[in-house]
């Protein structure tokens, strides 16, 4: 995109408290290489002094083209692709991937498979949770919770290398169901992780609930409401943030969440610092729900007959899950061959950017670095 | 794509009793073939036809069903043949709308039917198809009764499509991505610009006849400086 461009729109924009000169409007660069941008995000301000007047989101840096790989690659062999969206919860894009080519197929996965991948997909949502608050504080300028967070992560890590041989790709889901057998003393280790970590995220609560910094960095800061959330797409955390009681676990159960019982937190603000509470107590959820599901986890098979080449009726399927970032989506176009005509990905952190501008007009450019942050996006999934 | 499945089309409407026989012959559908949706491609029946044995034989190849309920046959009662098709696959409801009335069909749903959150904006390339070589798709979802929707509408190659960012302010960057990948126009965009492309790149690479290893060499060599991006 021409930078002149960019710049000749947010000229337009401008202060409305007009000053007798406006030499200290500026436009500044912020990214791709910065280190509060969490990848190759580019946001190009215009600033009124401190004030932000104006953002415009420069994207597409981490393009790899997902949805027209997926064109030329079998449904099996573009599952490990989707790992590489939202890197950092890898696993939820394997899950919503494959249950919906297995709607596509008219198959549902064995019940052992569906608990086994409750269990993984939760964990990687404490991982993915954890990942954003080490990052989010340390933006803010809270340095500790980014070594506690990355060290109590690791211990979810080891638990997907037993079982898949991988740490962060996992692609640790089949169509049809599971590739692996759970290996010897997975249920121990799952719940001991439960048990080990309930504290550690008390102790994160401890260095920032109540931290005077924190609260006066994140109180306030980014508010969106209810109804923008909705005409803009957000979701997530961000639209429970704002007080709206939805998530897809609850409101169209997949995956058998529907046997689980978890609560789903909101905030009433819709600031940083409430949309800080809801993933803290969301890791306390996944925390109920692995140990339910681990208690529960069936004898049986994992996979679901299906045959060996995937060969979808024609037509056309969208089905989304709850992703840790938001609502992921699949819309899948089959024409009845071994390829699926279109993959279209509904990315929860494409459409939750957007909310940006509004999140940080007329707010400090130091702001702009919280709302990235509380935002929680992956610029792999925003890119593709 | 749900309309390649033609041959049950006769059952179906028997089925579903009087409602959606009427309806049928109603669309405007070419003299050629008159029992088949405007959708048809000609191209597809033969790779549609071997996949049948080679799924599971457990169940029965599901296929679209007209969907009927008292939305649709108000939709029909006030804008006739312009609502081309309006189906169930898999448990999903779908329209198919003329691209005349797109715009007020969604302010119809997102207003009165309370479909309050538009999930996403894409779109499919079908170069075989004579008639409409692309389907754009609007997936909607309400809040209040927890269901979703498409409402797809399909145009040809160059025929700009009303932008629904007046009514969600999400399909902006959906829109343009749109835009980006496929090179379809939305009339009354704020911002019609590329949003993953750089902006001076040649080409729309979800179109199908953009190879997956086709590039725009010379946007890579002079902005790159190598002499190929593959």
């Amino acid at each position: 995109m021409s930078d002149a461009k960019i710049y000749s729109q947010l000229e337009s924009i401008s202060s409305s408290e007009k000053p007798f000169l406006d030499s200290s409007e500026l436009i500044l660069n912020m990214g791709p290489q910065h280190p509060s941008t969490h990848g190759v995000l580019r946001v190009v301000l215009k600033l009124d002094g401190e004030k932000v007047l104006g953002t415009e989101c420069v994207i597409g840096y981490l393009h790899r083209g997902v949805e027209k790989i997926a064109e030329n690659r079998t449904y099996a062999q573009f599952n490990p692709y989707v790992d590489r969206m939202d890197y950092v919860a890898a696993v939820s894009n394997g899950l919503g991937y494959c249950e919906s080519v297995e709607k596509l197929l008219n198959v549902v996965a064995p019940e052992r498979a569906q608990h086994i991948r409750v269990i993984l997909t939760e964990l990687n949502r404490i991982a993915s949770h954890q990942v954003w608050l080490g990052t989010h504080a340390l933006d803010i300028g809270a340095i500790t919770p980014l070594f506690y967070t990355f060290r109590d992560r690791e211990e979810v890590l080891k638990i997907f290398e037993k079982y898949c041989g991988a740490r962060l790709t996992t692609h640790a889901f089949r169509i049809g169901g599971c590739q692996y057998e759970t290996y010897e003393g997975f249920e121990k280790e799952c719940l001991k992780f439960c048990d080990f970590v309930l504290p550690k995220i008390d102790e994160y609560e401890e260095l920032l609930t109540t931290n005077r910094i924190w609260i006066e960095r994140t109180k306030g800061v980014g508010v969106i409401t209810a109804e923008e959330c909705i005409a803009l797409g957000a979701t997530g955390p961000v639209i429970r943030g704002s007080g709206v009681r939805w998530d897809i676990r609850k409101a169209q159960p997949y995956s058998g969440y529907q046997k689980f019982d978890f609560d789903i937190p909101i905030g009433t603000a819709g600031d940083t610092y409430d949309r800080y509470l809801v993933r803290i107590e969301e890791m306390r959820q996944s925390v109920r729900i692995i140990r339910q599901a681990v208690e529960a986890l069936p004898e049986g098979p994992i996979m679901a007959k299906v045959p060996k080449v995937l060969k979808p009726p024609v037509g056309e399927i969208y089905h989304s899950i709850e992703a840790p970032k938001g609502e992921l989506g699949y819309f899948i176009v089959s024409d009845g061959s071994t390829q699926p005509y279109r993959v279209r990905v509904r990315p929860p952190s494409f459409v939750n950017l957007q909310a940006l501008d509004l999140m940080v007009r007329g707010r400090l450019v130091a702001d702009v670095v919280a709302v990235i942050g509380t935002l929680d996006i992956v610029l792999g999934e925003v890119d593709r | 794509m749900p309309d390649e499945t033609k041959g049950n089309d006769q059952p179906s409407p028997v089925e579903a009793g009087g409602n959606a026989a009427p309806e049928r012959p109603a669309t405007p559908a070419p003299p050629a073939k008159p029992a088949v949706p405007p959708a048809a491609k000609p191209a597809a029946p033969a790779a549609a036809a071997p996949p049948k044995p080679a799924v599971p034989p457990k169940a029965p190849v599901p296929t679209p069903q007209p969907w009927e309920s008292a939305l649709v046959t108000r939709l029909k009662g006030q804008y006739g043949s312009g609502i081309r098709e309006a189906s169930t696959y898999l448990g999903q409801n779908y329209f198919v709308v003329d691209p005349t009335i797109l715009t007020d069909i969604l302010r119809i749903l997102r207003d009165d039917e309370r479909y309050d959150y538009c999930v996403d904006v894409t779109a499919v390339h079908y170069p075989k198809r004579e008639e409409a070589q692309f389907e754009v798709i609007w997936i909607l979802y309400s809040f209040a009764h927890n269901t979703r929707l498409r409402v797809k509408t399909q145009i040809k190659e160059g025929q700009e499509v009303p932008s629904s960012v007046p009514l969600w302010p999400t399909a902006n960057w959906l829109e343009r991505e749109v835009f980006d990948m496929f090179g379809i126009q939305f009339t009354g965009h704020p911002d019609m610009r590329r949003i993953l492309l750089p902006e001076g790149w040649k080409g729309h690479p979800l179109r199908k006849d953009y190879d997956i290893l086709l590039q725009d060499k010379e946007w890579v060599q002079i902005n790159l400086g190598i002499e190929s991006g593959q």
